[in-house]
């Protein structure tokens, strides 16, 4: 399959690949998978006193296309607060890397990825709504 | 030769509808089923017929491969019972089970890097077989136990296993790069 040329630079020069401590209060951690192709995605942020996510980082053990997903969205992520990174649409993150139909799926778990340690950050630092748990 | 429209996979093979399927006998109902469906018997008969022959033969090989593999029969068995599996739009599972494909994975990457990886691959392989074995036992009891509750307990455990032959793909192509 033909990956397009923003796709292939975030697979080459994957941006923010890493971890944070789980346990540090600051950082929140959202943990996906996708059944269908297995693969695993975890992206973590990490949020400053005023709700700005200072830094982010990822690890996606899956394809060019999930791996392309979750390196964009913690571009994206870094200088929002969390309330606008909540907001991220996957087809966004489809658009802007120009994901075929069949990959659509790779960005949908990138926006749950951040959506999951958005909640995971909220339910530690018990601020905000539960909402998203579920 | 009649199209076995409506019919399920199940029902074409002569078997009941259940998880346990005997390797054997599915292997021979298979060979049973191919000889009657060959498009080789059909090549004097009728276009009609010979492409109908050729999408018994299609289906046949597609039902055979359900049946056989674990995971397919019971992520086929769920959609019998109109159970949405959400491959690509459930995104959530177990997080202890995550971190845990997560911890795999990068032992595969070690074991990459590693002296001697031949030995290590197959410790690996060895310990997801054993978690595939454990898994299929649980699938077979909630799969058997026709609950609302043990469906949806199914359900979790067939996508676990989806991650487990991923993760097994994943070795066996490790496997064949380091030969």
């Amino acid at each position: 399959m033909a990956y397009s040329d923003k796709v292939l630079d975030h697979y080459e020069n994957p941006r923010n690949v890493g971890s944070f401590d789980k346990s540090d209060s600051k950082v929140g951690t959202g943990m996906v998978g996708a059944p269908a192709c297995g693969d695993v995605m975890k992206l973590q942020i990490k949020v400053n006193e005023q709700g700005i996510i200072e830094d982010a980082k990822f690890k996606t053990y899956g394809c060019g296309s999930a791996i392309a997903s979750s390196s964009l969205l913690t571009e994206w992520v870094k200088g929002k607060s969390i309330d606008e990174a909540g907001k991220i649409k996957n087809t966004q993150i489809a658009e802007e890397l120009a994901l075929p139909p069949v990959k659509i799926h790779c960005s949908v778990l990138a926006e749950d990825a951040i959506k999951a340690a958005i909640s995971d950050y909220q339910t530690k630092t018990g601020k905000g709504s539960k909402a998203d748990a579920a | 030769m009649r199209a076995a429209s409506g019919k399920n996979y199940f029902e074409l093979f002569g078997l009941p509808v259940s998880f346990d399927v005997d390797a054997d006998d599915l292997t021979l109902r298979y060979r049973e089923l191919q000889r009657h469906v060959h498009p080789d018997k059909f090549a004097n008969a009728s276009d009609q017929e010979r492409r109908l022959s050729l999408q018994m033969t299609a289906l046949v090989n597609e039902a055979f491969q359900t049946l056989k593999d674990p995971v397919r029969r019971g992520r086929y068995l769920l959609d019998l019972r109109g159970i949405d599996m959400g491959e690509e739009t459930d995104t959530a599972m177990d997080p202890a089970f995550l971190m845990e494909q997560m911890e795999l994975r990068e032992n595969l990457d070690e074991i990459r890097q590693a002296d001697n990886p031949g030995k290590q691959l197959a410790e690996l392989a060895n310990q997801i077989d054993q978690r595939m074995l454990e898994k299929i036992v649980q699938l077979r009891g909630a799969l058997n136990l026709d609950s609302s509750k043990e469906t949806s307990r199914a359900r979790n455990l067939v996508r676990e296993m989806q991650f487990l032959q991923k993760m097994h793909h994943e070795i066996d192509n490790l496997e064949e790069e380091l030969t």
